[in-house]
């Protein structure tokens, strides 16, 4: 169901949201990519700048994924996917590896999420399907951990709801955690005082947005 | 003499008794004992509790031992897994158990249990289901769930290669929780892919010191018998 308000509207790509987050991302950072579309960041890592990605199960320095001959099924990423390794890659244990996350070592994280309160907190773990299988993974970990959480997802469901809520009706993963969101819509700051749009999508008014995410917030530089 | 080198897979894991907790190593299969766990399915041990990454795989390792009924429990972080059909099925009709914990606890618990600390207080999981029923303390302002140690009977581990003594180094990201699982099982047990001589390995590369180690097999790369 789309909105009469987006009908005329270009939302941004999945690969035009990866290049919004990496211009908030600084030469010299430790990231770690969540599952799903925030691994497709690696496909758009800036030349000029060096930017180490941090693999939960044991590998700082991680590379695109592995083609052909490079592939080493026990070089993987958090997504079993098979991966390269960068010169300069360092190799830990699980137990480090987390150590690094809680221990607040790594500098950002990119996820995905169900939804977003407008405190920050992280739903993006399991729904409410009472027949799915939970699995949390390194997603709670992660979420409070890192120095910036980041949160990379669609700003509306599939049926025309706003993911950025008063509070969220998901299973949690974290209280007032994530730092920024990054939709194909806005880009929308957490802050102590409320939601805080930085940008959003050329033809869609401030005021409309408001309307469509459903909560409060104020715009980047006005009271 | 020091020998942990055992000639068999079945030599291996002979004295696993039922009932056994069993640390398993693995990130999807990368690092999983394919090995063992096919030799333990053999060998008949059963009312297992698993504490592993994934609850099977790919209807490999863990995955069959599910299928075959042999485990009660599965401690894990992230059961999903594509064709882990075994244990969603059974999991949905109540006839296995399934303790879910976040990836950094789970691998904190272990290293808590090899290293002869009771548990910690961490942030992850407090306010969410999995912190549920867990002590909390406000710590420096941030508010931490207590998370107990975790030791097993036994740990199923793959390295790369071994000497004697037990002395490992593991490939890539196959080293994940294995360095961790080695220390908090009664008994060690690791697959590797090459024996080395004493000597054999640099002393500045050893992984995983000997002495948390108690038997080693050797098997082909690929994990087959």
């Amino acid at each position: 169901m789309t909105h009469p308000e987006l009908q005329n509207i270009q939302r941004r790509t999945q690969a035009q949201i990866a290049q919004r987050i990496l211009e908030d991302i600084p030469d010299g950072a430790h990231v770690n990519l969540g599952i799903g579309q925030p691994m497709s960041l690696s496909n758009y890592l800036p030349k000029d700048r060096e930017i180490l990605l941090h693999s939960e199960n044991g590998l700082l320095g991680m590379g695109p994924l592995a083609q052909g001959d490079q592939i080493d099924p026990e070089i993987v990423n958090a997504g079993k996917q098979a991966v390269t390794m960068m010169p300069g890659a360092a190799l830990f244990h699980h137990a480090d590896s987390f150590a690094m996350i809680r221990g607040g070592h790594i500098d950002c994280c990119v996820l995905g999420a169900f939804q977003v309160s407008v405190k920050g907190d992280l739903a993006n773990w399991r729904t409410s399907d009472p027949k799915a299988i939970p699995a949390v993974g390194g997603a709670m970990d992660l979420a409070l951990g890192v120095k910036k959480l980041f949160v990379m997802m669609e700003h509306m469901t599939k049926t025309g709801q706003s993911k950025i809520v008063e509070r969220c009706t998901y299973p949690l993963t974290a209280l007032e955690a994530v730092d920024c969101i990054y939709t194909d819509l806005a880009t929308i700051e957490v802050t102590p005082h409320g939601l805080v749009a930085i940008d959003w999508v050329e033809g869609l008014s401030f005021e409309q947005l408001v309307a469509l995410t459903g909560v409060p917030m104020k715009r980047k530089g006005r009271a | 003499m020091i020998n942990k080198i055992v000639p068999s897979l079945r030599e291996a894991v002979s004295e696993i008794k039922d009932g056994s907790s069993i640390l398993v190593s693995g990130f999807g299969g990368a690092g999983l004992p394919i090995a063992l766990l096919d030799a333990l399915l053999e060998q008949g041990a059963k009312a297992l509790t698993i504490i592993s990454n994934n609850a099977g795989n790919g209807g490999v390792g863990i995955a069959k031992l599910v299928q075959a009924r042999r485990v009660k429990k599965m401690v894990c972080s992230f059961p999903r897994q594509p064709e882990s059909g075994a244990f969603d099925d059974l999991y949905r009709q109540g006839e296995i158990e399934l303790e879910l914990v976040p990836q950094g606890t789970l691998a904190e618990r272990i290293r808590a249990g090899g290293a002869g600390i009771g548990g910690f207080y961490t942030p992850t999981g407090y306010g969410t289901e999995l912190g549920e029923g867990k002590e909390v303390k406000l710590i420096d302002g941030v508010h931490q769930v207590f998370e107990k140690a975790i030791k097993a009977d036994v740990a199923l581990i793959k390295a790369q290669s071994a000497d004697r003594y037990g002395n490992l180094t593991y490939h890539g990201t196959a080293r994940n929780y294995g360095p961790v699982m080695a220390t908090a099982a009664a008994c060690t047990i690791v697959q590797v892919s090459e024996l080395l001589d004493l000597g054999g390995l640099n002393p500045e590369h050893v992984v995983t010191p000997g002495v948390y180690v108690q038997k080693v097999v050797c098997v082909q790369p690929q994990g087959a018998l």
